[in-house]
């Protein structure tokens, strides 16, 4: 096991009543590192992003982040962190979701600046300057004071992510963030993660974009069935087609819907 | 104008004691905001408990908001006026015993309304909240009561339009309100018709007033869901 990683993950499992989500899922994130997950629906990508952060509580298995067991007070005890400590952990974590959930009733810039003020405990005006500062990195400093209702998906979605990043996370999980939108709007926020990639964000990106993937990840990883099937560098990922049926037919289906 | 039995519609006296139905209308509109007030902070903090809270707390919160459901206003007002003095020893004046009855009863009314309102605010938005490091009650405060408070806007004007409407109830144990001001009128100048035709465009108007003004309050509001 390597203390180098910022993100490990053993043996993690997790079920639903019946059905078994995650069987035994094995996976690592380095400091910097841009990893994508990919893998048909319902083989557990969302399930898995939503166990780093503890949005969901797995049952076996460790998660541990910058070597702090996650949901857990430890990894060989399954006793539950309390709410508070719960809470300081997922501030390590930045998450943006698919359905980009911004709060509302709060403006673009209320939305960033409240977990950096009620979790960071920023000052009004320093919490300010650094909301205005990820918005302009997002492009978005002209809609600083709109609503959610008057954005459009992909401005959403970017004011999702300046959430996300404005708490200086070690991590950021995005899960399938393009696939709520129109087309048209993909790409904006597409170069928004491409950005954040070349300035050294570590990232665990569930995503569909399967181009995407391949020119903005330093690894892969195809999930089927809650395992890890295959992972690898892009290239290496793309060339075990000719091995992994399964990354065959997935990926085949994919191209074949795509256009 | 002559009616069928030979009655003269005559305004007149109305006018000279039309004071009796301003004052009344202004404390119509004192007691209804003063319940939905309290009502409001009854059915929000049960609500909060409701959701919150194990088997037993369900239970009793439950037992009121059916108890007062199912006992119409008027006998409420009556149990409150006249009974809980005899049983318990305390003493109030009419109009306070008719806030106490009027809060607990928009209150049962508010705490399904807030309790629905929770219930409908997005799990994306609290999981949003969870994500970025906010603990339960930052939660509550920050993300789900504002959230909340604008999907019940429109069931809290409806509440407060019956509030008010309701508060002609308190004319029996004689709080001096709108329709107890027209009963006055009409006992002291047998003007029936004309009093309480003109008692009603009061309620009429001033509720579609009421109404008009929070429906603005909740276009300011409306949530995107
Ligand atoms: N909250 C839940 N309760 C019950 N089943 C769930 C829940 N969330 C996900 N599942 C099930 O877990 C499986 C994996 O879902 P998910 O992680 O969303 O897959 P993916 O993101 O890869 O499409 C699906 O069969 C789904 O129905
Ligand atoms: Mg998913």
């Amino acid at each position: 096991m390597t203390a180098t990683n910022l993100l490990q993950i053993d043996k993690l499992s997790k079920s639903f009543a019946e059905n078994q989500v995650l069987k035994s899922i094995d996976l690592s994130v380095a400091a910097g590192e841009v990893v994508s997950v990919i893998g048909p629906s319902g083989s557990g990508k969302t399930t898995l992003l939503r166990c780093v952060n503890f949005l969901e509580v797995y049952d076996g298995g460790s998660i541990q982040i910058d070597g702090r067991e996650v949901g857990y007070v430890d990894t060989s005890s399954r006793k539950r962190r309390g709410e508070v400590d719960l809470a300081g952990m997922r501030a390590e974590t930045g998450m943006v979701f698919q359905s980009f959930n911004l709060f509302p009733h709060l403006t673009a810039e209320q939305n960033v600046m409240l977990g950096l003020r009620r979790v960071r405990k920023k000052p009004l005006k320093e919490a300010r300057e650094i909301a205005q500062h990820w918005l302009s990195r997002v492009g978005l400093s002209h809609k600083a004071d709109a609503l959610p209702s008057e954005l459009s998906g992909g401005q959403q979605q970017r004011v999702g992510i300046a959430r996300a990043v404005a708490m200086d996370p070690k991590i950021l999980l995005l899960d399938e963030i393009t696939s709520a939108l129109d087309p048209e709007l993909v790409n904006e926020v597409l170069d928004v993660v491409r950005q954040l990639a070349v300035d050294g964000m570590t990232m665990l990106m569930v995503t569909h974009e399967i181009a995407f993937a391949r020119d903005a990840s330093h690894r892969i990883v195809f999930m089927a069935d809650g395992l890890v099937s295959a992972q690898g560098k892009p290239d290496d990922l793309m060339a075990e087609v000719a091995t992994n049926e399964r990354l065959r037919n997935f990926l085949s289906r994919f191209s074949a819907t795509a256009h | 104008m002559a009616g069928s039995m030979g009655y003269q519609l005559s305004f007149n006296q109305i006018w000279t004691n039309f004071d009796k139905l301003a004052e009344g209308l202004l404390l119509s509109l004192g007691l209804a905001f003063i319940s939905i007030l309290i009502g409001a902070i009854i059915g929000l903090v049960l609500a909060i408990w409701y959701v919150s809270a194990g088997r037993v707390a369900r239970t009793f919160i439950s037992g009121y908001v059916e108890f007062i459901r199912n006992v119409p206003l008027l006998l409420l007002v009556y149990l409150v006026f006249y009974g809980l003095p005899t049983v318990v020893n305390i003493s109030y004046s009419a109009p306070v015993s008719f806030v106490v009855t009027l809060s607990l009863y928009a209150g049962a009314y508010l705490v399904e309304v807030f309790r629905s309102g929770l219930d409908a605010v997005p799990k994306g938005l609290l999981d949003a909240g969870k994500a970025m490091g906010l603990t339960p009650w930052q939660r509550l405060l920050y993300v789900r009561l504002p959230t909340m408070t604008r999907i019940t806007l429109p069931a809290l004007s409806n509440t407060f339009i019956s509030l008010f409407k309701d508060t002609s109830i308190a004319s029996v144990i004689a709080v001096p309100e709108l329709t107890y001001g027209a009963q006055w009128i009409n006992n002291k100048t047998f003007r029936i018709v004309e009093v309480y035709a003109v008692t009603t465009v009061l309620y009429v108007v001033t509720g579609y007033a009421i109404l008009f003004g929070l429906r603005l309050l909740e276009r300011r509001f409306r949530v995107e869901r």
